[in-house]
């Protein structure tokens, strides 16, 4: 069972990985716990509608401070929702940036929210991609035979 | 021809009746989560399943009050005749808030039995205190956890009224644990049409505030 032992192995670096960086935060082991035999996808299914839930709301954003007229409190109530969501997920490193791009955009400072949006948008696709790698590890070991625990 | 409020402290009885004698009981609690975030909705239904609770998940108010019946004839009977047992609301929604909602469901004769809580990400005291003066149960900070669901469920089977005071000051007790730890939002207005109550006399209210700011 070596592939199973080094999958195993693979996931469970990679996941401390992503709680030692600060893409995920306790939150996300909450999510693990409430996934079980006759949810086991739960996981999967929350953080799918995350990304779906942040795709729209980072267009949104875009289109929102590409305007004349920037209205602020349409911007504050789309990063409000991403703050939202990234924390229910525990997405800590989304979750940071919205803080003070919420304080841009009480100012109306429209190049602190075009940055806060920059890096919005970076962290939110590094948090993806990890994610995706962790589930698609995930599927790996279960298809080798072996599980992995949760939290 | 009995009250609503009679009827569900009935079923309540019942309930909790059914609870102590068998623990295989059918009869949950059916909890009605309201929250505009998809994934919040996702996870605060499989957080009360898994705590053996009936949901319906709606995303706005509006929803809210047609389930229940409040804009129809029927009374405090959802779908399928389920009784609500629990509401629990976000606060910040599009349309009504949540705190609009709370008041609709205290104001009206047939809903304002149903224990309320109210959810937020944003722990701002005035906002806190403003829902549990207009009769909700409880406060949560988002994210919601399990052990608040369980804790939440405990105090809900209990029987509301039995040790509602106490608890309300032991609530207070941790609102001022978490003003300790953070100050509120200073752009958030102070709601000028909520009811005046003795306990929330503006003078009170005014130096309940500069206590919190002597703490940033």
């Amino acid at each position: 069972m070596d592939v199973v032992v080094q999958l195993q192995r693979q996931l469970t670096d990679h996941t401390a990985s992503l709680f030692h960086e600060g893409f995920l935060n306790e939150q996300f082991n909450q999510l693990q716990q409430l996934q079980d035999e006759s949810n086991p996808d739960f996981v999967v299914e929350v953080v799918s509608l995350f990304f779906e839930d942040s795709e729209r709301l980072l267009n949104e954003l875009a289109k929102a401070l590409e305007q004349q007229a920037v209205d602020y409190k349409k911007v504050d109530a789309h990063v409000h929702q991403l703050k939202g969501s990234s924390s229910s997920i525990g997405a800590q490193r989304v979750q940071a940036v919205c803080i003070p791009f919420r304080n841009f955009c009480e100012e109306q400072n429209i190049e602190g929210c075009l940055k806060c949006l920059q890096q919005v948008k970076h962290e939110y696709s590094l948090v993806k991609n990890k994610l995706e790698t962790l589930f698609k590890l995930e599927q790996q070991l279960i298809a080798a035979g072996g599980s992995f625990p949760t939290l | 021809m009995a009250t609503a409020g009679e009827v569900f402290r009935r079923s309540l009885t019942e309930t909790v009746g059914q609870v102590c004698d068998d623990s295989s009981s059918s009869s949950e609690l059916h909890v009605l989560a309201v929250d505009d975030s998809l994934v919040d909705r996702k996870v605060i239904e499989r957080l009360l399943k898994i705590s053996s609770c009936k949901v319906t998940a709606v995303e706005s108010g509006t929803r809210a009050l047609q389930y229940l019946g409040l804009d129809g004839e029927r009374a405090s009977v959802g779908f399928n005749g389920l009784k609500v047992n629990l509401i629990m609301t976000d606060y910040s929604m599009p349309g009504m808030t949540g705190y609009e909602l709370l008041k609709k469901i205290k104001e009206s004769s047939v809903l304002r039995e149903i224990p309320v809580v109210v959810m937020s990400s944003e722990n701002i005291l005035t906002r806190i205190d403003r829902c549990l003066e207009e009769g909700a149960e409880e406060f949560l900070l988002k994210p919601v956890k399990l052990d608040d669901v369980k804790r939440l469920k405990d105090f809900i089977m209990k029987g509301d009224g039995k040790d509602g005071g106490e608890t309300r000051i032991l609530k207070r007790k941790r609102l001022d644990d978490y003003a300790s730890l953070s100050s509120p939002s200073p752009s958030v207005a102070c709601d000028a049409s909520s009811p005046l109550m003795p306990s929330s006399s503006p003078s009170a209210r005014s130096s309940k505030r500069a206590k919190l700011r002597n703490k940033d």
